[in-house]
């Protein structure tokens, strides 16, 4: 019995299944995670926060609500978190990134639909995710045509969906859509809230979110050191935390650990022996607790040293003006800030090339790893462009999902894949 | 000192003992269930000497020979070298994937492409068609056979290939024809796999299905240019892990 049972049973989740599902979150944690050798101390604080994932943070939360503040959920970076913020709301992720519920999420959607949208339908279905119990309203977003379908069956079940129309391209009249639908949420959040999203509280709130993108981008310049002061495990965890955790508790932590990386990439203590090839990730998201790519590489002795991914480089990538004359200044303000965003759901979507070629640089990478969960139309399809455009640049492609049934051929292909970069370098 | 080089594969375990660049001894054996005991067994009459393990089983033998390992893809590169120095895409295609790897002189690999999670256009595959046909393997891959009932295997799935085979027997299609529609579509799917790493003036086709004349001669005309066959395709990768730094 754990002190939380009472808790989860309240929020409705099935007991039984939601127990061994964190034994086998615990056990996968032990096996990835904490094998792995000279970790910052800094870590600590993430190690607890997976190991109190669905217990301390989930508390918190049903606490913050009994006190009125709202929990919303969201899927995708281009929800802005400001304007959650400055209503008092409560701002957590939901995406999934463990195979959980496929057979009760392929009820409702096609078979051939990717990981990620199986399994936050999974994760509800099955009664094992307590973030989608403590929300109170649940935004998507019109990113692919998966979601979209996905989301009209997910308001069936929740009642709770209010979706963003995203538009495809980046026009006029694009970016005319998108200021519209970003005011929409603000009269919806406050609405649900009955919170007043002034511009006092807009500019708190992108001081926050500023702040904790601030502690991202310093954790990822950190890792242009060789060697690399942290594995690349550690920092995409880091990433994926940040979707549900305190913003202010999360940034003040990983500025902590950065003040300890700061001293290691002083003194060249790295995670991985200098010289160890170092990759970059690249494409779709990984949510928590997909570590499965990055687990594979750097098992290889590669050293992941960025995500160019929402979980990753997408998701800070950009700050938002915090000066702004007035709410509707505000409001145009965030609305650009997060159409910077270089999703493939968008056509054309050449800033990725261009992000990507820059990461590459910066952080002084061997080769690039295209990372698209099976399915994924839009990173799929982008990832020939992308190998087109490096040219000669090593360069591996992957495709695959939540389940490890190919982690054989994959590992054969990540060792080639490091054998040729080495090669290479010769 | 000769350099042992061991590719443990899904269907064979092939070995090479190299000395002085030249081969001294190749053996070959199915890998059965108990891989490792298969590699004691060939490894039992060979000289001593550093070994190389390559294939999906390197790892499983790695300890146990305390030998090095190197992935299928660079052993097929050098060994492809081994056979014509001149070769720049290299063609494998085994037991149960298939790999297309551009390597530049020196033999380093510059690109590559392996299939997805399931076999299908693979040795395996192809086995697996022969004996729907009730064919012996030398049969079904005689260069011999013609389309005359001008019959498509549409399915790339080992299954759905099979009882679309199994409904063509039934519309009273000829054996020859199918078999040659099979090894069609098995050449399409190395050509593709082949076109995405760049096809090279010299194209080395390697592993087992090298041995197949029908497939051999279907995917040289799909690619438009002779393959470059080595006298013991199946043991390139064995060879290349033996010869491999």
């Amino acid at each position: 019995m754990s002190n939380y049972d009472q808790m989860w049973k309240e929020l409705g989740l099935d007991l039984p299944n939601h127990e061994g599902l964190l034994k086998f979150l615990g056990e996968a944690y032990q096996g990835i995670y904490l094998t792995q050798k000279n970790r910052p101390a800094g870590m600590g604080y993430f190690d607890f926060v997976i190991s109190e994932v669905h217990g301390l943070r989930i508390k918190e939360i049903v606490d913050a609500r009994k006190a009125g503040k709202k929990g919303i959920g969201t899927f995708c970076v281009y929800v802005p978190e400001e304007l959650v913020l400055a209503a008092n709301g409560i701002y957590i992720g939901l995406c999934a990134g463990a195979e959980v519920g496929t057979p009760q999420a392929e009820q409702y959607l096609p078979r051939n639909t990717c990981a990620l949208i199986k399994a936050f339908f999974g994760f509800k279905l099955a009664n094992l995710c307590p973030y989608g119990e403590v929300t109170d309203l649940i935004v998507g977003e019109t990113t692919c045509d998966g979601k979209k379908k996905a989301y009209e069956a997910f308001n069936d079940i929740t009642g709770k969906m209010h979706i963003m129309d995203l538009p495809n391209t980046k026009s006029a009249e694009g970016r005319k859509l998108w200021r519209a639908e970003v005011a929409r949420l603000k009269d919806k959040l406050e609405e649900l809230t009955g919170v007043k999203i002034t511009p006092e509280k807009l500019a708190e709130a992108m001081k926050i979110v500023n702040d904790k993108r601030r502690a991202l981008q310093r954790l990822a310049a950190l890792r242009a050191a060789d060697p690399t002061p942290i594995s690349g495990l550690d920092a995409l965890l880091i990433n994926q935390i940040a979707f549900y955790d305190d913003p202010i508790r999360f940034t003040d932590m990983l500025n902590k650990l950065c003040d300890e990386l700061d001293g290691r990439v002083k003194e060249k203590v790295g995670v991985v022996p200098a010289g160890a090839p170092r990759v970059l990730v690249s494409g779709s998201p990984m949510a928590i607790p997909n570590w499965k790519l990055h687990h594979l590489l750097e098992t290889s002795g590669a050293a992941v040293v960025g995500e160019e991914s929402c979980v990753g480089a997408r998701n800070y990538r950009a700050l938002t003006p915090e000066k702004f004359a007035g709410l509707d200044d505000a409001l145009d303000k965030i609305a650009e800030r997060y159409l910077t965003i270089d999703c493939a759901c968008f056509t054309p979507n050449d800033e990725r090339i261009e992000n990507i070629v820059k990461m590459r640089d910066e952080l002084k990478v061997d080769g690039i790893v295209h990372y698209a969960l099976q399915f994924c139309t839009l990173y799929t399809s982008e990832s020939f462009k992308v190998a087109k455009e490096l040219k000669e640049f090593p360069f591996l492609r992957v495709e695959t999902d939540y389940t490890m049934e190919d982690a054989g051929q994959l590992k054969t292909r990540i060792e080639a894949f490091l054998e040729m970069v080495r090669n290479r370098r010769k | 000192m000769p350099h042992i080089g061991l590719d443990i594969g899904s269907r064979n375990i092939k070995l090479a003992v190299m000395e002085a660049g030249k081969i001294a001894t190749l053996k070959k054996e199915e890998s059965g269930f108990d891989p490792l005991e298969r590699c004691r067994n060939l490894l039992a009459s060979c000289p001593v000497g550093p070994i190389t393990a390559t294939g999906y089983g390197r790892h499983l033998v790695e300890k146990t020979f305390s030998c090095g390992t190197v992935s299928e893809i660079s052993a097929f590169a050098r060994g492809a070298l081994f056979f014509d120095p001149s070769v720049r895409t290299v063609i494998d295609v085994g037991g149960q994937d298939s790999k297309a790897i551009r390597v530049d002189g020196a033999g380093r690999v510059m690109a590559f492409e392996m299939n997805d999670k399931c076999a299908a256009g693979t040795g395996k595959f192809l086995e697996i068609m022969a004996r729907a046909l009730e064919m012996t393997i030398d049969e079904f891959g005689d260069r011999g056979h013609r389309n005359e009932s001008r019959v498509r295997i549409s399915s790339l799935c080992t299954v759905f290939a099979e009882s679309e085979v199994i409904s063509l027997i039934g519309r009273g299609a000829d054996r020859r024809s199918i078999a040659y529609a099979l090894h069609e579509m098995a050449a399409e799917r190395a050509s593709s796999l082949v076109s995405r790493v760049g096809v090279a003036p010299t194209v080395m086709l390697a592993g087992g299905c090298a041995r197949n004349p029908l497939f051999t001669a279907l995917l040289a005309e799909k690619l438009a240019r002779p393959l470059v066959v080595g006298e013991f395709p199946e043991f390139a990768g064995a060879i290349g892990a033996a010869l491999v730094e």
